[in-house]
């Protein structure tokens, strides 16, 4: 077994379904006991790549290790200690609640079952409703309770996919703060992928892939400050109606409403000056350079990597 | 390692399967309802051999000897008398308008031709536009009247009595001397309702949870290709089982249908025809992408075991290719046994030409079931 410095530690990991290559040879190393995030557009491959790491698909190339498990082979080994949090809600939906969690314990031949099932009723604040069917639970609902499936066996590695998509904001703050004492106090590593910004800010680290390629990766700080964009907000009524004349101004890469604010971004500062200049003594609007948001940078990276929309 | 075989996981599977088979009212009231509704529908609505077949007597020599004529075709129960004229006019206006399937007529001079020695002829009119209602009927004809005379032919027209039907057409119906078709369809039924609810109950097995999603999620954890396979087959044979004794039941006390041969026979074969029939499903499920793709298998499944296993159509009338193909499904061997333990009582010896195949057969699809099963979802 290697050292258990690294929860997740593979090289070149590689899929393609027929013609296309989903994955094209990533690496990813997460330190045990982090929370990392996994960002790109729909269909660059973070879901594909979810599903290498738990042995539901066979990657086409790539080695490494799952907790210190050959993930290629020692499959059955990684599932025992990792939870998987598919996109969409995959428990029964015509088992209750109770019956789901049971099933789930008996699979992983967990002891004392009775007991354990019924603390995380408890602990879920679901008691009243575990006779239930999971069908009839709200979104919000539905995802706790996966959430509480898939960690029921105390496992070392959390793989979530999108674990918030359509869920309310309040859902997803409390959702939050479940992922991150998993982590703080019991030292589960966690990759999470997901489309909130608010979301990839919590994560310890990011990872941006696109097309099957990871393009950027480090702390938010680090992503943005890498990016070498520079960002002008324009503020006032008549901000919205600057974009289309603003639009294919050389050194104006792209721009992106913020409320009712305009973000305009370029590598050059002199050309995004010149591009502003005519409107700088407009008297309802305000321009002044700001540091990119994450968001920003995001979209940036989405445009430059031609990122895939399915 | 302890992820080999888990009984404990295979209880787990069960579990979830019967507790989510209880919920399915729908499904589980048509795997009763399937059985029922066929079974009254061949039993009773289906008669292939029609009886009670309205038909016109037109005498143009009453007398006894007619007399006795009419009474036997009525005692035949083939045929209700619903006229007697003397018109043969009044019979074929009758045929006509399908108030009359049959028109006997008894022509003038019947009985001295007959006590002469000349055979009369008796005409026999059958409405022929739908040629096998009436056959059977028209087969027994030459010997209700024959045996109906002989009665008559006495004392010294006893020697009119043999010359009188010099051709005797022997009928020998073995096993089901009355041509009763519920004898031969009801058994038939318990092989074609099996192969319709099995197959299509065991494909949908792997199908839904892929539908659903949960086929994923399924396989994150650890469970074993074989222990969900015994997880999700061990219901539809207990399904199988009850629709078999629902089946047998109806038959015997509803049907009256002869049961000669050994039960616990007939079980153990059952029990090898429904497994056959769970690897179909079971194959046709790791296939098949989702649902309806999965009933559209079971389809093509179902109708060659219908048409092509003697069951519809007499086998041996089949084309040469047809039987060959027939011979593969099971349910042509499980016919054979069926009809031979229940209603001519054979043994092991005899059912096990036709209890081979359907092992071989099991073993074949339950590898192809095995191996076609993936781990992953690739």
């Amino acid at each position: 077994m290697n050292d258990h410095s690294n929860a997740i530690d593979v090289r070149g990991l590689t899929k393609r379904f027929g013609k296309k290559t989903a994955v094209n040879g990533i690496d990813i190393a997460v330190p045990e006991g982090q929370v990392w995030g996994f960002l790109g557009p729909n269909g660059s491959g973070k879901t594909t790549t979810i599903r290498m790491l738990c042995g539901l698909l066979h990657a086409d190339a790539g080695e490494g290790t799952c907790l210190g498990y050959n993930f290629r082979t020692q499959v059955e080994q990684i599932k025992r200690q990792t939870g998987y949090m598919t996109q969409k809600f995959s428990f029964w939906e015509d088992l209750s609640i109770r019956e789901n969690l049971d099933f789930v314990a008996r699979v992983y031949g967990l002891p004392d079952r009775r007991r354990l099932v019924d603390e995380t009723l408890e602990k879920l604040g679901l008691e009243q409703r575990q006779s239930q069917l999971a069908g009839e639970l709200s979104g919000g609902w539905k995802q706790r309770l996966a959430l509480a499936a898939c960690t029921l066996h105390s496992p070392k590695l959390l793989l979530l996919d999108e674990p918030t998509a359509g869920v309310d904001p309040k859902a997803r703050r409390d959702f939050w703060d479940e992922i991150h004492t998993l982590s703080g106090e019991h030292g589960i590593t966690v990759l999470v992928s997901t489309h909130y910004m608010d979301e990839a800010e919590r994560c310890d680290r990011i990872v941006y892939i696109s097309v099957g390629n990871i393009v950027a990766r480090g702390t938010v700080p680090d992503i943005i400050a890498h990016s070498g964009l520079i960002t002008f907000t324009v503020e006032g009524e008549d901000a919205r109606q600057l974009a289309p004349k603003l639009r294919g101004h050389p050194g104006v890469v792209f721009i992106a409403f913020f409320g009712a604010m305009l973000h305009v971004s370029g590598y050059d500062r002199a050309l995004l000056e010149q591009a502003l200049a005519p409107y700088r003594n407009d008297p309802n609007l305000t321009i002044r350079e700001t540091a990119p948001s994450l968001e920003d940078v995001f979209i940036q990276l989405q445009e430059n990597n031609g990122g895939a929309r399915t | 390692m302890n992820d080999r075989f888990s009984l404990s996981r295979v209880f787990a599977m069960l579990g979830k399967e019967f507790i989510q088979m209880r919920r399915d009212r729908l499904t589980l009231a048509m795997l009763v309802g399937i059985p029922l509704m066929q079974l009254i529908l061949f039993g009773y609505a289906i008669n292939m051999v029609p009886r009670h077949l309205a038909t016109v007597v037109s005498i143009s020599d009453p007398g006894p000897f007619s007399d006795s004529i009419v009474a036997a075709l009525k005692n035949s129960s083939f045929f209700d008398i619903v006229k007697a004229t003397n018109s043969p006019a009044v019979a074929h206006r009758m045929l006509d308008e399908g108030t009359a399937s049959f028109a006997v007529t008894i022509p003038p001079n019947f009985s001295r031709d007959l006590v002469r020695g000349a055979k009369p002829d008796l005409l026999v009119e059958a409405d022929a536009t739908d040629p096998a209602a009436g056959a059977y009927a028209i087969g027994a004809i030459p010997t209700l009247v024959s045996s109906a005379l002989r009665n008559d032919l006495k004392g010294p027209l006893a020697a009119r009595a043999y010359p009188a039907a010099p051709v005797n057409v022997v009928v020998h119906q073995l096993y089901n001397p009355e041509n009763i078709t519920r004898y031969n369809i009801v058994p038939g039924l318990l092989g074609m309702i099996l192969t319709m609810t099995m197959v299509m109950v065991t494909s949908i097995a792997l199908t839904r949870e892929r539908e659903r999603g949960t086929y994923e999620n399924l396989l994150a954890m650890p469970m074993r290709p074989t222990e969900i396979m015994i997880g999700k087959i061990t219901p539809n044979i207990f399904i199988g089982a009850f629709q078999s004794a629902l089946i047998l039941t109806v038959a015997r006390f509803v049907f009256h249908v002869p049961m000669i041969g050994s039960l616990s026979l007939l079980a153990a074969a059952g029990m090898i025809y429904i497994a056959a029939l769970l690897a179909v499903g079971y194959t046709f499920s790791t296939v098949a992408q989702n649902q309806m793709q999965a009933m559209q298998m079971t389809f093509f499944f179902f109708l060659p075991s219908i048409m092509l296993s003697g069951f519809i159509f007499p086998f041996r009338g089949m084309p040469e290719w047809a039987q060959w193909i027939g011979e593969v499904l099971p349910i042509t061997h499980f016919l054979r046994v069926v009809r031979g333990i229940l209603l001519k009582g054979n043994g092991f010896i005899e059912i096990w030409p036709d209890t081979w195949p359907m092992i071989l057969f099991l073993f074949v699809v339950g590898a192809i079931a095995v191996l076609r099963f993936r781990r992953t979802l690739d």
